[in-house]
């Protein structure tokens, strides 16, 4: 059984070598690529089936300091994560096959071989047993990413990885780890366990700091003020942008905020010293200013980024509620919101490609030439803001009634303000694709003015100087990428009936 | 022969630095040197483990017995400054060949490894000795030679800052030799242990307490503590890259034993921190020594000048260690020590094999080396990101227990300033790194990777840097013993 949690990390780090090795042949390495994608999702699954079954396997890998742990252990929220996180590994793949390629891009490479890096990482946050493990793979994946949000290589890019780098690193090694000894020095201990660590080892007036510590210096969940690295990675190819800043990076992020409420805090522990009731409005904040932000955005990647914001704030919301409605809910949402806004980039993505648009404001009828695009568009659309038939629904349900338990009325308010500014944020894209007026034809002439109207992520003007590959505007989606999306959307509305699995796993959480 | 230990720890090193002088083929030196070095890391880690077993060991030099005669004593405290100290001489001296060949005129070499084995015999005679006179006499030999190494650098401004140094350094030696003067004066006595017996007899008068404040000058300006660390950054970037790597990770550290071995073995702790106030006096100056010299390194344009400025705020962190008077606290001081060591050690060796290809040591002078050396700027970043004090990399563990201290204490803003400075790290550790990776080499095609000659023990200690951060059990273990030994008298 520990083999599996092994392998788990051990699976990309190889899946990462044989893309190096193979690097003369694209075909062999995209196929390393996927292989090892697929390999994973079965691990993950296995290890599933067995923490599902009331398994708790654990290793530990090394014990740098007396008393700390480098650990692995598989537990309900943890499996979630990595079961969404690789799931969705292979369909980014497959998506990343049709888009590097009908995009160009250089040092595809390095960018498969980061990505594979990347997910190992994640998979050691899913699965790290103690505090000091998930901080770790935490900076690791900060590094691992790095190269992907600077692959570009532009002066932009550079800028956008001091960004990124810079406001990660210092949260986390500011207030992360500042949070994490304070915690070891007062419980003598930084091991996740049921219930917390913390209840009758510190008196109530360090709750609220230490707390505080935790969700702020946690920078991946993107709680404003520290939000900005987002939208700057969002210079990174947009596989990235969608499987890493949909997905992996930012759930890592809001998951580390959830776990370390429910096991190093306990959510009763917290409810009853009421440490978080300063921190469920600052959560709110950023879901209605993210909602804000988004609607000035012009920039289709930009826009998306500002609603991750906001809805990341929606898990970090559900933690900080600290009830088991709020729990289930936020581990859920961490599930639906993956799934909706996937399909969102790479709509976004397939649009950059056929059509090389990257602003709302030229997607008109652009719906017409690209209809699955679009339909997926609007159902990812339909999953973020938490409507039927899609998985949204749910977690949005959940938040809301675990709202309501904790007896704040105002934040219902808030969660339901927010789900209206993000419907009209966000059905703007697929009614202009269907219903605008085209203002011009997409030939040479309008797509030379998409160029210099841009000024968007890297990728918009990634083409600028080839004006040859006009002629992608009518071939549409690259096929591989088209297939990912109608995967992702698919399973919008599968979660609707089906969020079973997610579910239990959440309840197995709360201990209900 | 292994109670003969003690004595080989200096004479090998000592007696093989004339030898150097005859060989006059520079290779013939250099082999010379390495085996020196190498026999004394042997005899150091054969002393630890000695000490780990059967405690503190006692050597008469000429079976003359203490406290009239010299005692050299080792425990556990310095044993493990014995094992950094030789240990870096041991990476370092077979590194040394190619980047000597290239930054000294040949007829010189022989002289440099003299010079070289002279400086680390002193460093480890100051280290092992029980005896306050002998202390000085080997800060001497290490000074002196020490100056003569800074010397030989290429660039002409070497002999101004080897002679700012050494005006310095002899101002710090003479505070010392005061104060171990006003000792034997009140107690007549030249050797610590018994010196601690007899102090607490004679603790109100004025005489001891004037030469508490002489040694406390000299070891601060020795160990380059700030305000008094004018001499380092001049001497460490126009030294040759061999010497500031060696220098670097060793001199002050040593510096910083003399001053943990007088005031809490020889005076013992009870009297450094509640009469003295040497807490009190040394937080102050270790927090503007992190803040303000973290911030000056950010702004140097020679990457060997931002290292020496990030040490003075690292020796900081050393000192900031000792101010919480603590047993964590030390514990941290002490593992900095060694840990420190092992990432100024990586980083400056990593330069020295820019020196060695690019001839210049410029940030401008990395341009693109990213690509074109790689295995040099890995370690370059590797040995940066233990700086920074990545998990699971050295540098983080000294980091822990030194914030653990802080925590202990309550002082929670000690714990921010140490963090925050850590980030300063970080910006003048990525200036370096993106120019390395994000410019483009503007050089000629020919420029290679440096020789595994110098890129084998630069990786040696990168490799370090990881496995003990990894698995710090055994190098916290060993502080944490040694911090205990010297707190003996004052609580947890």
């Amino acid at each position: 059984m520990t083999t599996l949690l092994l392998l788990a990390l051990a699976v990309p780090v190889a899946g990462a070598v044989f893309i190096a090795l193979l690097r003369r042949n694209p075909n062999a390495r995209e196929a390393a690529s996927l292989v090892t994608a697929g390999a994973l999702f079965a691990i993950v699954l296995r290890i599933y089936q067995a923490v599902s079954g009331g398994a708790r396997p654990e290793v530990t890998l090394a014990e740098p300091l007396p008393g700390i742990r480098i650990a692995l252990e598989a537990e309900p929220l943890g499996v979630l994560f990595a079961l969404i996180a690789s799931f969705l590994w292979i369909v980014t793949t497959a998506y990343s096959i049709g888009y590097m390629r009908g995009h160009h891009e250089k040092n595809q490479t390095r960018f498969y071989l980061f990505f594979a890096f990347a997910i190992a990482s994640v998979m050691g946050v899913a699965f790290a047993g103690n505090l000091f493990t998930l901080f770790a793979f935490y900076e690791v994946l900060s590094l691992a990413t790095f190269p992907l949000v600077t692959h570009a290589g532009t002066e932009k890019a550079k800028r956008a990885g001091r960004v990124y780098l810079g406001i990660l690193f210092s949260t986390s090694v500011v207030f992360q780890l500042l949070g994490i000894i304070w915690v070891y020095a007062v419980a003598g201990t930084v091991d996740f366990e049921p219930g917390g660590i913390l209840r009758g080892n510190v008196g109530a007036g360090l709750v609220p700091i230490l707390l505080a510590l935790f969700v702020f210096g946690i920078g991946k969940a993107a709680v404003m003020p520290f939000h900005r690295w987002l939208p700057a990675a969002m210079v990174a190819p947009t596989p990235v942008s969608a499987l890493l800043h949909a997905v992996a990076v930012v759930k890592a992020g809001v998951f580390a905020v959830l776990k370390v409420t429910v096991y190093i805090f306990g959510f009763e522990f917290v409810a009853e010293t009421g440490a978080s009731l300063w921190l469920m409005w600052a959560a709110a904040a950023t879901i209605i200013l993210g909602s804000l932000v988004a609607f000035t955005k012009d920039n289709l990647k930009a826009r998306l980024a500002y609603s991750t914001v906001s809805q990341l704030s929606y898990v970090v919301l559900g933690a900080m509620l600290a009830n088991a409605l709020g729990v289930v809910g936020s581990g859920m949402h961490i599930a639906m919101h993956a799934f909706g806004k996937i399909t969102l980039f790479f709509c976004a993505g397939a649009i950059m490609v056929a059509a090389h648009k990257s602003e709302v404001s030229q997607l008109n009828g652009l719906g017409r030439q690209m209809p699955v695009t679009f339909a997926a568009f609007l159902i990812g659309t339909l999953s973020i803001v938490g409507l039927p038939p899609t998985g949204g629904a749910w977690s949005k349900w959940f938040l809301g009634v675990g709202s309501v338990e904790a007896g704040q009325i105002g934040l219902v308010a808030v969660l339901m303000l927010s789900s209206l500014l993000s419907l009209a944020y966000l059905l703007e894209i697929p009614l202009r694709g269907f219903f605008g007026k085209e203002a011009g034809g997409t030939h040479a002439p309008a797509d030379g003015h998409a160029h210099a109207a841009g000024g968007g992520p890297a990728d918009a003007h990634a083409h600028a100087g080839a004006p040859g590959h006009d002629d992608h505007a009518h071939h549409g989606a690259p096929r591989w990428s088209v297939a990912a999306i109608a995967v992702t959307a698919s399973a919008c509305i599968a979660l609707f009936v089906y969020p079973e699995p997610f579910y239990r796993l959440m309840t197995m959480v709360t201990g209900q | 022969m292994s109670a003969h230990l003690p004595i080989l720890q200096v004479v090998v090193p000592l007696l093989a630095a004339p030898f150097c002088l005859f060989l006059k083929r520079g290779r013939m030196a250099w082999g010379l040197a390495v085996f020196a070095s190498w026999a004394a890391l042997a005899i150091a880690l054969a002393l630890l483990g000695q000490v780990t077993q059967e405690g503190v060991l006692s050597y008469a030099i000429g079976d003359w017995v203490p406290p009239i005669g010299i005692e050299y004593r080792v425990d556990i405290v310095n044993a493990w400054v014995l094992v950094i100290v030789s240990g870096i001489g041991a990476v370092v001296a077979p590194y040394s060949m190619a980047s000597i060949e290239r930054e000294v005129e040949a007829g010189r070499i022989p002289l440099f490894y003299a010079a070289y084995l002279l400086c680390l015999s002193g460093l480890l005679g100051i280290t092992i000795t029980g005896d306050m006179f002998n202390v000085f006499v080997f800060l001497e030999i290490s000074s002196l030679s020490a100056y003569a190494l800074i010397a030989l650098g290429q660039a002409r401004r070497a002999l101004t800052s080897a002679f700012r140094y050494l005006i310095m350094g002899s101002v710090g030696a003479t505070f010392i030799v005061i104060g171990i003067g006003l000792l034997y004066v009140m107690t007549g006595s030249l050797n610590m242990a018994d010196l601690a017996q007899l102090l607490p007899e004679v603790w109100d008068s004025r005489t001891v307490k004037v030469a508490y404040g002489f040694l406390a000058v000299g070891f601060c300006l020795k160990l380059a503590l700030f305000p008094l660390h004018l001499w380092l950054p001049n001497a460490y970037t126009y030294a040759p890259s061999a010497v500031t790597a060696f220098m670097a990770s060793t001199a002050t550290k040593v510096a910083v034993y003399m001053l943990l071995r007088f005031f809490l073995t020889v005076f013992g702790a009870p009297f450094s921190f509640d009469v003295m106030a040497l807490d009190r006096v040394l937080l102050p100056l270790a927090l503007v020594a992190i803040a303000s010299m973290s911030l000056v390194a950010i702004f140097q344009v020679n990457v060997k000048r931002l290292l020496a400025y990030s040490s003075v705020a690292q020796i900081g962190y050393m000192i900031l260690g000792l101010s919480f008077a603590t047993v964590t606290g030390l514990t941290a001081t002490l593992l900095h020590l060694f840990n420190h060591a092992l990432m100024k050690g990586a980083l400056f060796m990593a330069m020295g094999c820019v020196m060695y290809r690019i001839g210049s040591v410029h940030i401008n002078a990395v341009a693109g080396l990213g690509r074109r050396m790689p295995w040099t700027m890995a370690a370059f970043v590797a040995g940066g990101l233990s700086l920074v004090g990545v998990p699971l990399t050295v540098g983080f563990v000294s980091k822990w227990y030194l914030i653990l201290g802080a925590l202990e204490r309550g002082w929670w803003w000690a714990a921010i300033l140490v963090l925050l400075t850590s980030l300063l790290a970080l910006v003048y550790i990525w200036r370096v790194v993106e120019v390395a990776y994000f410019r483009d080499f503007p050089g000629d095609e020919a420029t290679r990777e440096a020789p595994w000659t110098l890129l084998g023990p630069t990786w040696a200690l990168v490799a370090l840097n990881l496995y003990f951060g990894i698995d710090a059990g055994r190098t916290v273990g060993i502080a944490r013993q040694a911090a205990e030994v010297l707190m003996a008298g004052i609580g947890p």
